[in-house]
């Protein structure tokens, strides 16, 4: 028996909500701190990758990180309270105390896509890993050609962080398009379905990568969509998600066909994937 | 302030209000953390005090008891049912497959005086149930990790698996296999941690049933181990007789 | 690690030998020197179960077994043999991986400042008597599974370093036995510390390891004469040449996942009960749940993990949304993950041929059949 937590790969390390950020009714973002000055300086991420953030009493879940890898002070979890844990997260306050273990998994192919125009497609409430790429690339603007983000919502509430995506939208060299299925006064975003946007934004397709997170069905359309105008299946990425326990592959939840989405993704290659997506029950 | 909680009784043999009583030093944490307001076998009488959590056992079988369960209801936040005869009926709902009031005739003696439904029926037919915990009778663990998990500001997890789940775990042998006894374990709830299989006996199905179960393959292999129609719609009907997953079961070979 | 042990060098040959069966009991004491505690085959609740063993009379002496599809029964007769059936419902996996277990707890004090603390194995050196091909084929699956990635699995891990096999080189078949066809066994050839093939009046015993050899060191054994070494080998022979069930090739990845909208995914479904025995009993399934279990005061918490399922509901669990609500996708994800993506994972099947998922399962589904049905005959 090996001494020492640095072995157990399931021993959390206690962490302290600094702040803690009301996105939206059911949406909440804890920036942390590791406890132990040590563990914060050795702590490194890829943007993609994520954490198991643990609720005192109650468990586990896995939680991608959106904050910047080169921001060595704090580390950000945007949180959807819909199930059992995250909703009991949703009482957390400043100064509380989760347990973290992490990081896990591989993130997105960032110094790959140098070099390269990034096309950023994400479905759903606002999703957080590709939300940790647009602030990567921005803050590293010269590395990376065009930016084009296209987020599709059902109803035009649903867009969280509204003033981002403007501050996004006037940034150079960056695309920002959204749509809602449904509309509402004063949208200034576009009616209808993200995947029927791509006409509207010719890319490049040899010097383009393809970033995207969301519901299955949505990145599904869209990998259609991409394919279609030319796209290699090797340069589309996409993130998944399955049930998570250990983070580490021994717990068999997150598998994916052949794969454990806990370590062999969350990000995948398209190619990875494609035999089994879309066939329900995988 | 503390969280008060109350435990209601209505038709049932009082057995899972054992689960709190016989919880010895739990017991003692628990009244340190909850104000328990309402208990009538504990001593505490106070039948309308508002509370946070309610626990009721027991199943609807009088025109009263109609009554009191919805004022039981408005007044408490989080309603947890407690048992077979709340969750499912219990064994007195036996008396909703037949003529009721031809037993109660056969019975007593002046049959005017009992004021009783025809049917035995959930708390869940009659008012929104938060949480079910299942068996017969419930155990401590179950009453209390749902009250730590209401404190803790979570819902309680409830596994609905199989029996046979925890049974394996257990290192048990299986019975059904190895000694061809007609055990409900693959169409039961775990939580009673596999206990008859443990002493060799088969499952009776007293905590429910398992979630996705298949009744139809079960029935199909009791009658292969000789079970006779009326035989294998007892092994449904015997605790839980208003749980409609067991009702469809035993119809279907006992219509 | 110290296994697998001889594989890259050459293994140094030991000599067969023979132990009298009147000396079996010599051997248990040598293990008990060597530090180890025994377990045993023994007859429990209708089945050969392994349990701890203090004394060879507790080893099921003349019990024979019938195996069929959802049935097991044990008989007893006069044979002297103690090894004399196939295999019961579980072998080794059970002292390896845990079917429950606590991976840590946590304290909480009146600031809300969590304690995490590991909790570590308790681990006593075992020796288990009686292993089959199946169980060690099973092993270095599991070996591989929990040990060899980047994060092994330190309760294992711990157990696995101090396990001592003395396998049991199978001389009977059940009808649900289909080793050979998945080149599992019924010979173990290797990651054994000791094998025993047992003849009438002893034992002709294999060496596997250095800590094998200086456990026979002060046994009573005599060469093995070749007419015994011939009995044994003709004696795993006809175990191999009894079994009736097959899968219908090594390989099945493709043809499954080429077959994934194929109607008997539907017809087994309606016979499954989706109960989970099949993955309980099964040597190589390693999935299994984390839960947690605070104390009533909240003052603390533990962590534990259980055997879980690709049955159950929460297997496929996902904020709100069951992947797989139904028996057909369960049944279809285990069917095609033991037989297909296994050989992504592990570079091959997960089923070592054991038949432990079609006996124990309560309503007799046949692993073989349904893979025959999907992948039709003789692919």
């Amino acid at each position: 028996m090996r001494r020492g937590d640095v072995s157990h790969p399931y021993l959390l390390h206690e962490a302290e909500i600094v702040t803690r950020v009301q996105e939206a009714p059911d949406i909440f973002t804890l920036r942390l701190r590791f406890s132990a000055a040590a563990r914060q300086r050795d702590y490194t991420f890829q943007p993609g990758q994520f954490n198991m953030v643990y609720l005192y009493g109650v468990g586990e879940v896995a939680i991608s990180i959106v904050s910047d890898p080169e921001d060595d002070l704090l580390y950000d979890h945007t949180i959807r309270a819909v199930g059992r844990v995250t909703r009991g997260m949703a009482a957390l306050r400043a100064g509380d105390y989760v347990g973290i273990r992490g990081p896990y998994g591989r993130g997105w192919p960032l110094p790959q896509a140098e070099g390269r125009d990034v096309l950023i497609v994400t479905g759903g409430l606002g999703c957080a890993p590709v939300v940790s790429v647009i602030h990567y690339i921005l803050k590293r603007r010269e590395r990376y050609g065009r930016l084009i983000i296209m987020q599709g919502v059902k109803h035009a509430n649903d867009l969280l962080w509204r003033e981002r995506y403007a501050e996004w939208a006037r940034q150079p060299n960056v695309e920002v398009i959204i749509a809602a299925d449904q509309g509402a006064p004063l949208w200034p975003w576009r009616i209808g379905r993200v995947t029927d946007l791509f006409d509207q934004v010719p890319f490049d397709s040899e010097r383009t990568s393809a970033m995207m997170c969301g519901p299955e069905v949505m990145m599904r359309v869209a990998v259609q969509q991409l394919l279609a105008r030319g796209m290699n299946e090797a340069d589309i990425h996409l993130s998944m998600e399955r049930n998570m326990h250990c983070a580490v592959g021994h717990c068999g939840h997150c598998q994916y066909g052949g794969k454990f989405v806990c370590k062999d993704g969350p990000v995948f290659a398209y190619p990875q994937v494609k035999e089994l997506f879309g066939v329900r029950g995988f | 302030m503390k969280p008060k909680i109350a435990v209601h009784k209505f038709s049932s043999c009082d057995g899972c209000q054992l689960a709190f009583l016989n919880a010895g030093e739990q017991l003692l944490t628990l009244s340190e953390l909850v104000d328990i307001v309402h208990f009538v076998e504990a001593g505490p009488v106070a039948p309308d005090e508002q509370v946070d959590i309610a626990f009721v056992e027991g199943s609807i079988t009088t025109p009263h008891d109609v009554e009191r369960i919805q004022r039981i209801r408005s007044q408490s936040h989080y309603l947890i049912t407690i048992g077979a005869c709340a969750t499912a009926g219990g064994v007195q709902a036996l008396r909703n497959l037949v003529d009721g009031q031809q037993w109660i005739n056969a019975v007593y003696a002046s049959p005017q005086y009992i004021a009783s439904l025809a049917t035995s029926t959930p708390i869940a037919a009659h008012v929104k149930v938060d949480l079910e915990l299942w068996g017969c009778p419930v155990n401590t663990r179950q009453v209390m990790a749902a009250v730590r998990a209401l404190l803790f500001g979570v819902v309680p997890e409830i596994r609905r698996d199989s029996v046979c789940m925890e049974c394996k775990r257990e290192g048990n042998v299986c019975v059904l296999v190895a000694k061809g006894q007609p055990c409900m374990g693959p169409v039961t709830q775990t939580g009673c941690g596999a206990l008859c299989p443990h002493f060799g006996r088969d499952c009776y199905a007293c905590y429910g049933p398992a979630e996705n179960i298949n009744t139809p393959a079960l029935v199909n292999r009791f009658a292969g181990l000789g079970l006779l129609p009326e035989e294998i719609a007892r092994r449904f009907l015997t605790i839980n007789n208003a749980a409609p997953a067991f009702v469809d079961a035993a119809r279907s070979v006992q219509p | 690690m110290p296994k697998p042990k001889n594989k890259q060098t050459d293994p140094p040959r030991y000599p067969l030998r023979y132990l009298a069966r009147a000396s079996l009991p010599a051997l248990l004491d040598s293990l008990r020197a060597a530090g180890y505690r025994c377990i045993g085959p023994q007859l429990k609740e209708g089945a050969v179960v392994y349990a701890e063993l203090d004394t060879v009379e507790q080893l099921p002496r003349g019990v024979h077994d019938q195996q069929s599809p959802g049935e097991y029964r044990t008989q007893a007769s006069e044979d002297e043999r103690y090894f004399a059936w196939a295999n019961g419902p579980q072998a080794i996996k059970p002292w390896l991986f845990a079917p429950r277990e606590s991976l840590w707890q946590v304290a909480r004090d009146e600031h809300g400042r969590l304690r995490f603390r590991e909790t570590s194995p308790q681990v006593t050196p075992l020796a288990v008597i009686g292993a089959r091909a199946c169980d060690l084929a099973a092993l270095r699956l599991q070996d591989q599974h929990f040990l060899h990635g980047a994060h092994p699995d330190p309760y294992y891990q711990a157990r696995r370093e101090s396990l001592f096999i003395v396998a049991v080189q199978c001389s009977h078949t059940a009808a649900t036995c289909f080793c050979a066809s998945t080149g599992d066994g019924p010979r173990a050839e290797r990651d054994f510390d000791l094998a025993l093939s047992e003849l009438n009046a002893g034992y002709v015993v294999e060496t596997g390891s250095q800590r094998g050899a200086s456990v026979l060191a002060a046994l009573p054994l005599a060469a093995a004469t070749a007419a015994q070494r011939d009995a044994a080998r003709q004696q795993s022979e006809r175990a191999a040449r009894l079994q009736t069930r097959a899968l219908p090739g090594r390989n099945l990845r493709d043809v499954l996942f080429a077959n994934l909208e194929h109607p008997r995914w539907d017809e087994v479904a309606a016979r499954c009960l989706s109960c989970g025995n099949c993955t309980s009993v099964c040597p190589t399934c390693f999935c299994h749940a984390e839960s947690e279990q605070p104390a009533l005061d909240g003052a603390h918490s533990e962590h534990v993990r259980e055997w879980d399922s690709c049955f159950t509901q929460g297997h496929s669990y996902i904020h709100g949304l069951t992947i797989r609500a139904e028996t057909r996708t369960r049944y279809r994800q285990w069917l095609t993950h033991k037989l297909g993506s296994w050989h992504e994972q592990y570079g091959r099947s997960g089923c070592v041929g054991c038949g432990r998922c079609m006996t124990w399962c309560p309503v007799g589904i046949d692993i073989t059949e349904e893979a025959s049905a999907i992948c039709g005959e003789g692919t």
